[in-house]
């Protein structure tokens, strides 16, 4: 009887929220909350100027989050992020100083960067069985080391090429930064390899039950393989697009990235075990972060108060919607 | 009867760790310039037994299957509180070693309360919570700076009977007192068992979560002992992000190489101790043979990819394919 009751009221609502995740719907009534406050302390809040300035931000973790849902679609996880980060950017700034040949190749040249360090995340974890959070880790120190030797420990001097600052600060459609039509395109881009593509359907079959997958046929090793490249690329042109927003790129530059794009991609209630969630969920995750981020600092936050509002945000957010079943 | 094939057995890692330690620390004492010295040893000492306290902290919580990303943050945020507390007469001094204790307990069992009552993913809690206590961390010490009672950290860095040095004496209490009580107790067990398989754990009655709650605490108490040593060894607090997240990458390498298994329930403390030492006598070899420096940070990198991969042999045993997806 209640059932049906339920049903009713569900019923009378629109279609596209009776089908929505309550964790994507809660991540955007947060957003909606963050806004108002936001304009409680101030007006300029709610200007089209500043949200697209945070839309623009926002795209950056946006990039990036987008392969670390990947893997964790997968039940796995890429610790490597900060230094893939650093490395795709560096590696482009590096590439530009190679006369005409290096500049029109830096872009490519800092994602294939980062897709290297994704194969060796992948060959560890596919088929060398190591466990991602171990082998993602230690990677992240081999790029460290390697970046350090390169750049001797400092920032590089080399500076962005005129591509990377048009892709990140440039205006093709006139008010819509080409940082967030990127983002729109990689987004799209998830979104339909995730829901229409055998490879989509393979990321969520390994990441509900690896077994079953691999008895029904699936290469479940490629598609962990692949799936990791990805996030490493991905990472790597976040890397890129943040050394056009600078200019150039810095030591430790992706450090800032690690949390934030984990907290993104579970805050918008993908599950940290694998095999569920959606990429609207993400966008939100991304889009919550980055007002949360832009609200702390215009109140003049420190730093050490926004680590510590991040990690309890996170671990609330969790509590609320990501835990595991109890064990009987 | 042959009791001694299963104790070799059991001490397998423990027995390879200590080799590799010797090998290299006597390709090290032989290729310094000073030599087999009191004073390289307590050099080498002091420094290998920071990262021997974070590594024990993160042996019990991965003997349970899981994993502490805090750890480092834990050892950062006791090393800024005990610049603060850990000064004064000999009175408050004991006082401030007992409340960074206590600090460090309470991270630790803040960190067991949310993976354990909380049931979140260990990887991901734990970076959430390693995010908190960098920021009070960070709250204490903006800036590098503080003090600490010189005699005691003096007196705890330096040599007993000019021989031996004080930090490896401490560290020998600490097993004696924390890790070889913990290993023989119900709650040892309990939480050895739970990383072994939570399952069977679970249905042959043992306190699987108390167990894991005491692996959780116990481990920030040893990160924080280690806060403490910093402390001493520095004489300051200072709240550095970089070297945080580097001692927690850190003591992964050495649980690893110390022969803990990081799916749970297989290894020791006093093997990872000896996997720390190594690792940081193999991180110092590159001064001895004059390498620049900058070289590192790469060469530990490797080191731990070639530690973490040799894991993978054990892929040769598999009969089944299905037993891959574990």
């Amino acid at each position: 009887m209640s059932e049906t009751t339920l049903g009713g009221i569900a019923g009378r609502m629109p279609k596209f929220i009776r089908r929505a995740d309550p964790a994507v719907l809660t991540a955007f009534a947060c957003i909606v909350v963050l806004l108002l406050v936001g304009s409680l302390y101030s007006r300029s809040f709610l200007s089209p100027e500043y949200l697209l300035q945070q839309l623009k931000v926002a795209s950056f973790l946006g990039v990036i989050a987008t392969g670390m849902m990947l893997v964790i679609l997968l039940g796995q996880i890429d610790l490597s992020v900060p230094w893939a980060v650093a490395a795709g950017a560096m590696m482009a700034c590096a590439a530009a100083a190679y006369g005409p040949v290096g500049v029109a190749l830096a872009i490519p040249f800092g994602v294939f960067c980062g897709v290297l360090i994704g194969v060796v995340n992948g060959i560890g974890v596919a088929y060398l069985r190591i466990p991602s959070m171990i082998i993602t880790l230690a990677t992240n120190a081999v790029a460290q080391g390697l970046m350090v030797v390169y750049t001797g420990g400092f920032s590089p001097q080399d500076s962005a090429t005129g591509a990377m600052r048009y892709l990140a600060t440039g205006f093709t459609i006139p008010g819509v930064p080409n940082a967030v039509i990127i983002w729109a395109l990689i987004g799209a881009a998830m979104v339909f390899v995730l829901t229409r593509t055998g490879f989509g359907r393979a990321v969520y079959g390994i990441g509900n039950r690896e077994r079953a997958a691999y008895l029904s046929g699936v290469d479940t090793r490629g598609v962990v393989m692949i799936a990791f490249a990805v996030s490493g690329g991905l990472s790597a042109f976040g890397g890129v697009l943040l050394a056009g927003y600078a200019s150039k790129a810095a030591q430790s530059m992706g450090d800032a990235y690690l949390l934030p794009s984990i907290a993104a991609v579970v805050l918008g209630g993908t599950s940290i075990l694998g095999g569920r969630g959606s990429y609207l969920g993400t966008v939100a995750g991304v889009i919550l972060i980055t007002l949360l981020q832009s609200i702390l600092s215009v109140l003049q936050m420190p730093e050490a108060g926004r680590q510590i509002i991040y990690g309890v945000v996170i671990v609330a957010m969790l509590l609320l919607y990501g835990r595991a079943p109890a064990s009987r | 009867m042959k009791d001694w094939r299963y104790w070799l057995a059991e001490q397998r890692g423990t027995l390879l760790a200590l080799g590799i330690f010797i090998v290299m620390f006597i390709i090290y004492t032989s290729n310094h310039p000073a030599g087999f010295t009191a004073n390289v040893v307590q050099t080498a000492a002091n420094k290998g037994v920071l990262l021997a306290f974070v590594a024990m902290a993160q042996t019990l919580v991965v003997l349970t299957a899981g994993i502490d990303l805090s750890v480092g943050m834990i050892f950062l945020l006791t090393n800024c509180l005990a610049s603060w507390l850990v000064v004064g007469t000999p009175m408050q001094t004991a006082l401030g070693v007992i409340a960074v204790l206590a600090v460090g307990l309470l991270c630790g069992a803040i960190n067991g309360a949310i993976v354990i009552y909380g049931r979140l993913q260990p990887i991901v809690a734990t970076i959430a919570t390693g995010a908190v206590f960098y920021g009070i961390g960070l709250l204490l010490r903006p800036f590098p700076g503080g003090s600490v009672n010189e005699d005691l950290a003096d007196a705890l860095t330096g040599r007993v009977f000019g021989v031996v040095p004080a930090s490896v004496v401490v560290l020998l209490a600490v097993v004696l007192i924390v890790w070889v009580p913990f290993s023989r107790s119900v709650l040892g067990r309990a939480a050895r068992a739970a990383g072994s398989s939570e399952t069977a754990a679970y249905m042959s009655g043992v306190p699987i979560r108390r167990g894991k709650f005491a692996a959780y605490t116990l481990a920030g108490l040893l990160a924080a002992i280690g806060g403490l040593f910093l402390t001493f060894f520095t004489y300051t607090g200072e709240a550095a992000y970089a070297s945080g997240n580097a001692y927690t990458l850190f003591s992964i390498a050495a649980v690893v190489l110390g022969g803990v298994s990081l799916f749970g329930g297989k290894g020791s403390a006093i093997g990872a101790i000896f996997g720390a030492l190594a690792f940081r006598t193999i991180g110092d070899l590159l001064f001895v043979f004059d390498f620049d420096p900058l070289w590192q940070p790469l060469f530990q990198g490797v080191i731990l990819l070639v530690a973490v991969s040799l894991g993978a042999f054990a892929l040769f045993r598999v009969r089944n394919r299905l037993e891959w997806f574990l």
